[in-house]
């Protein structure tokens, strides 16, 4: 090999490190522009109430205090609603009621933080408290109270969605010998990203520029959006993300005060930063999941699985704003079939108002899909108890067939590849399944409580394939573009965003693959519309297999051009030319070779005449397919007799994302993945009391793990390349969330399934457990 | 108003603040030193964490006031003379850190135990750090990381998980 480019498969070490390690990081609230002023935000006591008045005289006569923006303000310039990613509108500020605690009802614009934080406490809203609709389930009854009376339809139903063959799906339910059942609840999260959100918004007055640091995962996106919203022409309006401390899909959404601080900027011609506390960004800022499942499994007395039957009430808040692709207002929920072999299924999903936060975005997940996952990994458990029959087993007997790749699902899903019994046999094996069972057993007899949990599930990621996805119209494609300097080194941009992710490494590791030069001599840029090209932003775990796809591609075009540049340099034919071990060389002579680096020289100093200088090209990938990472996780669990706490003693995940890039960071996902997913499977939830008040408004009550908790993850891997992805990657950010949870609470109801336990909802407190343990005589007092 | 004068990794700061500023403020704001961050309100994620007098503090439920005349170290001054700190080390080539949010906080900690603990176990980093969230990494490599920067100040050979760059 001529250089050490250290592309796929290096664990080569992050690029972006040594500013963070610095504390030289960039994130918004670091930056302080002249002239700059600050926000903060007055929001609701109220789940839902009548406004009668506002007055901020008050506030006003503060020293320091600039303006007080209100909904009415806003309402004069057209801005006091704003559209949803889901066909639905959302109040900026309210003009005449709130719904839900801790919405937006003013802010203040100041010359210090904490001048703003005061005079929030001196303004005067006259609220006309009315009834909250808090039970998604109470909230379809007719009498309910409107969460939404600006609509159109009286009604706090939002839509019916459905996918799979009913008539097919009930025929064999009858047929079936047998039918496992469960009501399973997925509550209300927030990914608690350690960074709040928050945003500079300056506006220049003398260019007509304005330009928006934002924490933002999809800065494209938001341009288009603010642009089409606010009327000031596209290439007027600069979004930045700068460095973003973590996103997992909360900072997908476009929240009011981004456009507050926007709007004060405009009018103030002086720069405005608001950052939220964490309190405002824990009780106002969009949740995930909140789905009431009824789930249905049909299988024959042998255990061969027949169909899947779904029905569930998603609780979607105040305003649908959920952050899906347009067509899926359920996400991908339909992949709930996961990896078995199945002839039909049907899934029903109908979408909710109460009076809480809008909800629907992801926690690290992709659309929807560890809904899907915990719903399908949690009933074949479900059927393994009644059929008396090891999980493992159960699973073995009815997984999709390696050999039936790629695999057409009941629900219309084309699996790109799998190999679901190697995963499992291999995490079995590697675990030491049978001896925990033995283990497991004599524990039993002696009154000691132990579990096993399995979870074998499938992601689908990588939105997405034009004909389908897209969001608000935009199609979901995404880009790079590459330019190669002339002494052989290169700057790629590309229009997805890290919050983490590691993509300064891992998109330059691409590169280097793909051309042949050093991953040191590369720099990646992303979050600057100005600079970048257009993509749709990160998140659904899409960044490698669409613009990491894009990747390869512009490096592949700028390697058709290098070949005719090779062929000049070596005096050789193009025909006889090929790219061998990271460089061109003559055919069948390998002492007549020229690097990448003595290409790019040659593109600017020695090109043949008649053909353009310069080497550089684009790409903007549109994805055939998803592609569908995989993975088998084994749980061990001991139960605590004396306070029913769980103790997760082994975890192990065998993971399953195609071709890897980078082992290191691959393996950094998947840890932080895993605590994710243990996180609401034990610990966190969002739950509301009857009038709407948030019971788990802060840090104190909504429980992050903490380094106590989180176990010492165990890893392995499986490879099944994606067939049609240019490299054969799938992406892996957030399987191990999606995974997680079921292998948690299976190993809590095997664990208990002695008892007739045949459930658990997440998260698995210790009351809970407890409880079951008291009616059996098992507690230890 | 009120006089603070404190030393930050060794250089002197002084200032007329209000007795309400808080210290993370007057790190970040007076001082300008942004590697300390804010992530909660509830001193629960630590993202704040400096030493103050050599004991790790959260800044963000400390007023600036408080620590007049103290001697504080944040996360820019861990290195020295161009040499990484073996904790900043162990966090690059143990890859303990993704987002970088926390990593500040989190350092700042693991440099206050090493001092006491040069060797801790796994048990005794987590339960050192159990005052940091960290919502990237799920805390393996942390520990990882932390354990090699002890080995360093040890005088131990040491190889992390990276690759070293070409």
């Amino acid at each position: 090999m001529a250089v050490a480019v250290q592309g796929m498969g290096h664990s080569v070490k992050r690029k972006e490190d040594p500013r963070f390690l610095r504390g030289k990081g960039n994130y918004v609230d670091d930056l302080k522009l002249p002239g700059m002023l600050y926000m903060d935000i007055l929001r609701s006591p109220y789940a839902h109430a009548n406004i009668k008045g506002i007055d901020a005289s008050r506030a006003l006569a503060m020293p320091g205090v600039l303006a007080v923006v209100t909904g009415k303000d806003l309402d004069a310039a057209g801005l006091a609603w704003m559209p949803t990613l889901m066909s639905d509108k959302q109040m900026v500020l309210p003009v005449d009621r709130v719904v839900y605690q801790a919405q937006e009802v003013a802010a203040v614009i100041a010359t210090e933080r904490y001048i703003a934080a005061d005079a929030i406490t001196q303004i005067d809203v006259d609220y006309e408290p009315l009834t909250p609709v808090v039970d998604p389930i109470r909230a379809l009854d007719p009498s309910s109270p409107l969460v939404r009376p600006d609509r159109e339809n009286k009604t706090n139903h939002i839509w019916h969605w459905e996918a799979g063959d009913k008539e097919a799906t009930d025929r064999l339910f009858e047929q079936a010998a047998v039918v496992a059942k469960e009501d399973i609840y997925i509550p209300r999260i927030h990914v608690c990203s350690i960074e709040t959100c928050g945003c500079v918004a300056s506006f220049d007055r003398i260019n007509g520029k304005l330009t928006i640091w934002m924490t933002t995962q999809a800065p494209h996106a938001i341009r288009t959006v603010f642009s089409l919203v606010s009327g000031i022409p596209e290439h007027k309006i600069r979004v930045i993300s700068p460095d973003i401390g973590g996103g997992f899909g909360g900072k997908v959404p476009v929240y009011p005060g981004y456009v507050i601080a926007t709007v004060a900027s405009l009018q103030t011609g002086r720069p405005v930063k608001w950052i939220e506390d964490r309190s405002e960004n824990l009780q106002a800022d969009s949740f995930a999941r909140d789905y009431h499942i009824t789930a249905e499994l049909a299988a024959d007395a042998d255990g061969t699985m027949k169909a899947l039957r779904v029905k569930t009430v998603a609780d979607h808040g105040a305003f649908d704003a959920a952050a899906n692709p347009s067509k899926f207002p359920a996400g991908l929920f339909s992949i709930c079939t996961g990896s078995y072999d199945m002839q039909a299924a049907h899934v029903e999903v109908d979408g909710v108002y109460t009076n809480k936060p809008p909800g629907g975005v992801a926690y690290r997940c992709s659309f929807r899909v560890t809904e899907a996952v915990h719903a399908v990994e949690r009933m074949v458990d479900s059927l393994a108890l009644k059929l008396e029959m090891d999980p493992a087993e159960l699973r073995l007997k009815n997984f999709i067939p390696p050999e039936k790749f790629p695999y057409k699902s009941a629900t219309g899903w084309e699996y790109d590849s799998g190999n679901y019994p190697a995963a499992l046999h291999k995490a079995m094996e590697r675990i030491g399944y049978q001896d925990l069972r033995r283990e497991q057993a004599e524990k039993r007899a002696r009154g000691e409580l132990m579990g096993i949990g399995i979870s074998t599930f499938t992601e689908i990621v990588g939105a997405g394939p034009s004909h389908t996805f897209d969001i608000l119209g935009i199609k979901m494609f995404d880009s790079c573009e590459i330019r190669i300097h002339p002494t052989g080194s290169a700057i790629v941009r590309i229009g997805v965003q890290t919050q983490g992710q590691g993509h300064e490494t891992t998109f330059a590791q691409i590169a280097a693959e793909e051309l042949g030069l050093p991953v040191a001599n590369i720099t990646v840029e992303h979050g600057d519309t100005d600079t970048a090209p257009y993509g749709l932003g990160t998140y659904a775990s899409r960044s490698t297999p669409t613009a990491g796809a894009a990747t390869a591609i512009a490096a592949r075009k700028i390697r058709e051009k290098g070949k005719l540049l090779a062929a000049h340099l070596l005096e050789a034919s193009p025909d006889d030319v090929e790219w061998v071990d990271h460089q061109f060389q003559v055919k069948g002579d390998p002492s007549r070779a020229k690097t990448m680096a003595d290409i790019a020289f040659a593109a600017y100093t020695n090109h043949p005449q008649g053909m353009e200088a310069g080497l550089e090209a684009v790409d903007y990938y549109d994805p055939p397919n998803l592609t569908f990472p995989f993975g088998a996780y084994i749980c061990v669990v001991d139960i605590d007799r004396g306070t029913g706490e769980v103790k997760i003693r082994r975890f192990l995940a065998v993971d399953d994302c195609g071709n890897i890039i980078n082992p290191m960071i691959v393996e950094g996902q998947i840890h932080g993945g895993l605590t994710m997913g243990m996180a609401p499977a034990l610990l966190e939830e969002i739950t509301y009391d009857e009038a709407g008040n948030i019971r788990q408004g802060t840090f104190m009550d909504y429980l992050l793990p903490t380094a106590m908790e989180t176990p010492a993850w165990e890893t392995d891997k499986t490879c099944t390349p994606s067939p049609h992805h240019p490299f054969g990657a799938k992406g892996v950010g957030e399987s191990a969330t999606v995974g997680a949870p079921p292998a948690i609470a299976n190993a809590v109801v095997d664990a208990l399934s002695h008892l007739g336990v045949t459930h658990m909802d997440i998260p698995i407190k210790p009351w809970m457990v407890y409880k079951v343990l008291e009616e059996h005589g098992l507690a230890q007092p | 108003m009120a006089q603070v004068k404190v030393n930050i990794n060794g250089a002197p700061y002084q200032a007329e603040v209000e007795p309400r500023l808080l210290l993370v403020h007057f790190i970040r704001e007076v001082a300008g030193l942004t590697g300390t961050h804010v992530g909660c309100d509830s001193t629960s994620c630590g993202a704040c964490t400096v030493l103050v007098d050599g004991v790790p503090s959260k800044s963000c439920t400390l007023l600036a006031v408080q620590v007049d005349g103290g001697d504080l170290q944040t996360v820019e001054g861990l290195e020295r003379d161009g040499q990484l700190h073996p904790v900043q080390e162990g966090f690059w080539e143990e890859h303990g850190l993704q987002c970088g949010f926390c990593t500040p906080g989190m350092m700042m900690t693991a440099v206050a135990l090493l001092e006491r603990n040069s060797n801790p176990s796994d048990d005794e980093v987590r339960r050192a750090i159990s005052g940091n969230l960290c919502r990237c990494t799920g805390y393996v490599n942390i520990v990882k990381a932390i354990q090699y920067a002890g080995a360093k100040m040890r005088g131990e050979p040491v190889t992390g998980a990276a690759e070293s760059a070409a």
